[in-house]
């Protein structure tokens, strides 16, 4: 009895000196929609975040507080509201569909920063919004794919036809068409973002169909680990996905997270932190190609001189002449679609043989 | 490798965890015992499978340990509903909820390894005959372990005088218990057996299926599994035939998806508006296929009573406690 | 050496009261064990779990707000386990409760007054019900299992949401993102103490539901007949009842609870319809009802207790870096327990040195009472 009392004071000492103790370092908080081991989308999230507490000095300076697999519904406001009550300073909020919870808790806690990712509302001013730009990525997995591929078909095994998708359909098919006008596209859309069984049936689906190149928007390496059996090249994503094929991985997008952590982090230590909504892509390195591998060496020129163009802002994937895919036009010749189209883009261009689930 | 092979040989893979599973737990409620626990059991099975095999670099070790893991998981069940005569459902369903967090925890350090694959087996010549060579003597171990399980199991049930007694337990067991018959050892029996079967289909999801480990990664097979022993009036064939089916509709939609209809140009006027009729359906409904279909065949093998009543182990989730 | 158990000539009542206090004992100690094996200080551990939630006031709100629906839900299951009605579909009627609840806001957006939130409630506790009825038709006409039938009708109803908040019901706002247009003041349920946090009228309405159920199960005919038909559907022909309508009532009582809780729970604690609405709460309802041994008043109490745990897994996460699976294993073990428990309600358990069973000749006596299953 004795013990259980000294245990229960220890511990209750233990936790109110570690709460004072934290208030002398930075406290980001992370709130993951899936588990960090998925190799993919959290998984990235969380590699950045410890890329950054590494970066600004370690444990000692930054303390990194998580939750995973925190579903989007009341939950994700007590979860939020959890983290700004226990003296984070900066809270990552990373998925969209956190995007009201984010901001109720902000509309409580107005000293505590909030940046929600892949969001558009700020409705306070301490919410920030960020993306990427995956899609720059998918520009030059098409051009890849395209000379990579004899049969001119991939396979696309698509999550939900949100804009972000759409985009990255898009742009692979263009980027394909840069190379071969007449490249084809069979999309299947998995209706989940994570479920290696399902994606593992959509990819065997699109090889026995005749597929030789399968790309994903999907998170688990299933699709990759199938190619590997089929024998056929694949594109990974979010994360580098080589080891779970060697010989099939023709590249991968890598979300890079870190350094916008980094960089949003220091602004809260120093004070210097603002609302913005950010949308960044090669250019600013938050979205790197895994390297080229499996491909002959005029593949790899080809994809790194793409992928050069796009970084130095010169090229910009979606540049017109480009046609939807009901005909009429979209882009002229030289224009560059609008942000505000793309963010919210719900067509295919044409060349995609594919009716979008509306 | 031609189109029709191919997309038999995905099915197969498809349907083998369902078979796996529900031809255990036919043995099990053809004692009288409903085990709703399936989808727990075969996740235990999947991570210790997984695990196994990854630390052994050995996949068959792997299967063999996933079936142990069902198995003893299963023995948790035959404790509370056999000898402590608690409500099956819910203790089945505490089973379930168990294995899917007990699963988690285990698996938590397995998320994001490329695992052990089970190779495919390949019989010099036979293999390569065109057609029937990769699916009848091409396929990974788990495919014929199924197939072999379901003539056993028939065999069994339908040949043997153990057989019988079983049925018997299941049909009556105050009347098996009267007649000197060990009714619960009997079910313990039934009811490790069927785990292990569950633990088998888990190993495969996660050695062959996939070669991966995430958690809740059986999406509610072991239910469909459990739909399918009704649908099968308790029959092993027809489980068979169950499984197969559930399995070419969940690969039917998606090449639905994938078949543009530029690839169906060729075909005459009116298929071709039926294909871009099913085409435009929303991908939802056509994910709920399975499921619907699910009901609609349970409905149509339910409703003859007499029939339904004579097909079904009378004593099925009857709690049993021996007299003196 | 064997367990022998022996029915008691009526129900314990020491136990019928201890048994899920026994229950989570026995799950603190196993839990703490876990812990344990997990490298982790299980004082800490249980501390955060089951203690450090209770301390905040803020965290006592979020424990009503997760307890409303799964008390909700696991009252109007309590009503079918009675009656021997395996209702597991309960999340899929609480998924189209939400949908028929939505739907008056997202049709009638100029309605902006105090009717607007009662209809949607009503509307709710209907398409809730309506889904339920599917089940309950298709056992009562068709002798089909129910079990089944309502497990599929989840992921089915699940499908149907998806299409609804990606398709049809999508917020042109939105950027394409699926989701409903968000709820005007009007159609959101009030908070109840808004200045120390937000737990709303769900909470309300859980208890009164919960306090009508149990004064109909226990002191009206109708309450009377659910348990007989349940413990015993011959008995209950004799008495007049009626097993197909026991099923449909049944039935439709629980998916109307559902369904409330599912459209209290859209337009309360998320203020509009998305493809995510539920982490489970139909299921974790089984335990709560289980928990509270089927009795509405238990349910109450246990919906609290189950809330805690999700709570405390939250903190653990934090606290201890523990992962969050532990706390599906909890539950599971919790419903475990109390399982094992109960059965010292109904029987006296002995350990037996005797030899092993009579011969067959003297067993063939007329079977006593005891090996006659029930229900």
């Amino acid at each position: 009895m004795r013990k259980t009392l000294f245990a229960l004071a220890a511990t209750t000492a233990m936790l109110v000196a570690g709460a004072a103790f934290a208030q002398d370092k930075a406290k980001a908080c992370f709130i993951y929609v899936g588990p960090i081991g998925d190799f993919g989308w959290s998984y990235q999230h969380h590699q950045g975040a410890l890329e950054m507490q590494e970066a600004l000095g370690g444990p000692e300076k930054v303390e990194i507080a998580y939750l995973e697999s925190v579903p989007e519904g009341a939950d994700a406001e007590r979860a939020i509201e959890r983290f700004a009550r226990s003296g984070c300073g900066i809270v990552f909020t990373t998925s969209f569909g956190y995007m009201d919870a984010t901001n109720k808790v902000a509309a409580k806690f107005p000293d505590v920063k909030f940046e929600h990712a892949t969001g558009f509302k700020r409705e306070h001013p301490n919410v920030a919004t960020y993306n990427s730009k995956f899609h720059e990525g998918r520009y030059v997995q098409g051009v890849i794919a395209a000379k990579m591929s004899q049969k001119g078909v991939a396979g696309y095994i698509a999550s939900f036809p949100i804009p972000e998708v759409v985009m990255g359909i898009n742009a692979f098919v263009l980027g394909a068409q840069s190379v071969n006008p007449d490249f084809k596209v069979k999309v299947v859309w998995a209706n989940t973002w994570f479920d290696p069984g399902k994606e593992a049936d959509a990819a065997k689906v699109l090889v026995d169909q005749g597929v030789d190149i399968i790309t994903q928007h999907t998170d688990s390496t299933a699709p990759m680990q199938v190619a590997a059996e089929r024998g056929i090249k694949a594109f990974g994503q979010a994360s580098d996905m080589i080891k779970f094929g060697p010989q099939t991985q023709l590249t991968s997008i890598i979300d890079d997270w870190g350094p916008y952590y980094t960089e949003r982090v220091k602004a809260v230590m120093d004070g210097t932190w603002q609302q913005h909504d950010i949308w960044h892509g090669m250019k600013e390195g938050h979205v790197v190609m895994a390297p080229y591998t499996n491909m002959p060496d005029d593949v790899k020129a080809a994809a790194e001189e793409t992928e050069a163009k796009i970084k130095s802002g010169e090229f910009n994937p979606f540049t017109g002449p480009i046609m939807k895919q009901d005909g009429s036009e979209w882009l002229k010749a030289g224009e560059v679609a609008e942000d505000g189209v793309l963010l919210g883009l719900n067509f295919y261009v044409a060349g995609v043989d594919d009716t979008l689930p509306q | 490798m031609g189109m029709a092979e191919a997309i038999l040989l995905t099915v197969a893979t498809a349907a083998t965890p369902l078979l796996l599973a529900a031809i255990g737990e036919l043995v099990v409620e053809r004692s009288g015992v409903l085990n709703l626990g399936v989808e727990g059991m075969m996740l235990m099975g999947a991570v210790v499978a997984f695990g196994v095999a990854l630390a052994t670099g050995s996949a068959w070790i792997g299967v063999a340990a996933g079936a142990l893991a069902g198995l003893a998981f299963s023995l948790l069940f035959g404790v509370l509903a056999l000898t402590l005569v608690t409500n099956q459902v819910a203790t089945g369903l505490a089973l379930t909820l168990l294995g899917i967090g007990l699963s988690g925890m285990i698996g938590v350090a397995f998320v994001g390894q490329p695992g052990v694959k089970l190779e495919a087996i390949a019989i010099p010549g036979l293999t390569e005959l065109p057609f029937v060579g990769r699916l009848l003597f091409g396929q990974d171990p788990m495919f014929y372990i199924s197939i072999l399980l379901t003539a056993g199991v028939m065999w069994f049930l339908f040949r043997t005088r153990a057989g019988l007694t079983l049925r018997s337990v299941g049909d009556s067991h105050s009347s098996a218990h009267a007649l000197g018959i060990k009714v619960i050892a009997i079910r313990y029996a039934a009811v490790m057996f069927g785990g292990a079967c569950a633990g088998l289909a888990g190993a495969q999801l996660s050695l062959v299926y996939t070669t991966q480990w995430i958690e809740n990664m059986t999406a509610g097979r072991g239910w469909i599994a459990l739909a399918l022993v009704v649908f099968a009036s308790w029959r092993p064939w027809r489980v068979l035939a169950g499984a197969y089916l559930f399995g070419a509709i969940t690969i039917a939609q998606l090449h639905i998806q994938a078949t543009n209809l530029t690839d169906l140009a060729g075909l005459p006027g009116p298929l071709f508006w039926l294909a871009g009729a099913v085409k435009s359906v929303p991908s939802q409904f056509l994910s709920a296929l399975p499921y619907l279909a699910t009901v609609v065949v349970l409905v149509l093998i339910s409703r003859n009573r007499r029939l339904t009543m004579m097909n079904t182990p009378a004593s099925l989730g009857r709690p049993f406690v021996p007299d003196r | 050496m064997r367990l022998e158990l022996v029915k008691r000539p009526q129900q314990s009542a020491l136990f019928s009261a201890l048994s899920p206090f026994l229950a989570f004992a026995l799950m603190v100690v196993a839990g703490g064990l876990i812990f344990l094996v997990l490298g982790k200080d299980p004082l800490e551990g249980l501390y955060a779990y089951f203690v450090g939630p209770l301390t905040e006031v803020w965290s006592l709100h979020e424990l009503a707000i997760k307890a409303a629906p799964l008390i909700l839900i696991a009252v109007g299951l309590s009503v079918c386990f009675l009656s021997s009605n395996w209702n597991i579909g309960a999340e899929g009627q609480f998924t189209i409760g939400a949908i028929a609840g939505s739907a008056i806001p997202l049709y009638f957006p100029d309605l902006q007054n105090g009717a607007v939130l009662p209809m949607m409630l009503v509307c709710g506790a209907v398409g809730g019900a309506a889904w339920a009825a599917i089940p309950a038709v298709l056992k009562a006409r068709f002798n089909t299992n129910e079990i089944l039938t309502s497990l599929m009708l989840v992921y089915v109803a699940q499908l149907i949401l998806d299409w609804l908040v990606r398709g049809p019901w999508r917020d042109p706002a939105a950027m394409s993102f699926p989701q409903a247009p968000a709820f005007h003041s009007w159609a959101i349920v009030p908070e109840l103490m808004p200045m120390s946090g937000r737990a709303n009228w769900g909470i309300v309405f859980a208890v009164v539901a919960a306090i009508a159920v149990w004064f109909m199960l226990s002191r009206t005919l109708k309450g009377f007949e659910v348990k007989v038909i349940g413990q015993s559907p011959r008995a209950g022909r004799f008495g007049g009842f009626s097993t197909a309508r026991t099923i449909v009532f049944a039935f439709l009582v629980s998916g109307a609870l559902a369904g409330l809780a599912g459209i209290t729970e859209v337009s309360g604690a998320i203020g509009r319809l998305q493809p995510q609405i539920s982490p489970g709460y139909g299921f974790a309802a089984i335990i709560v009802a289980f928990l509270g041994r089927l009795n509405p008043l238990g349910i109450v109490a246990a919906g609290f207790v189950l809330a805690l745990s999700y709570l405390g897994g939250e903190a653990a996460q934090i606290e201890i870096g523990v992962t969050d699976k532990t706390v599906r294993a909890f539950q599971g073990m919790l419903l475990f327990f109390v399982l094992a428990c109960d059965t010292l309600i109904h029987y006296r358990v002995r350990l037996v040195r005797a030899a092993p069973a009579p011969a067959p000749a003297a067993a063939a006596t007329p079977a006593t009472e005891t090996a006659h299953g029930h229900g």
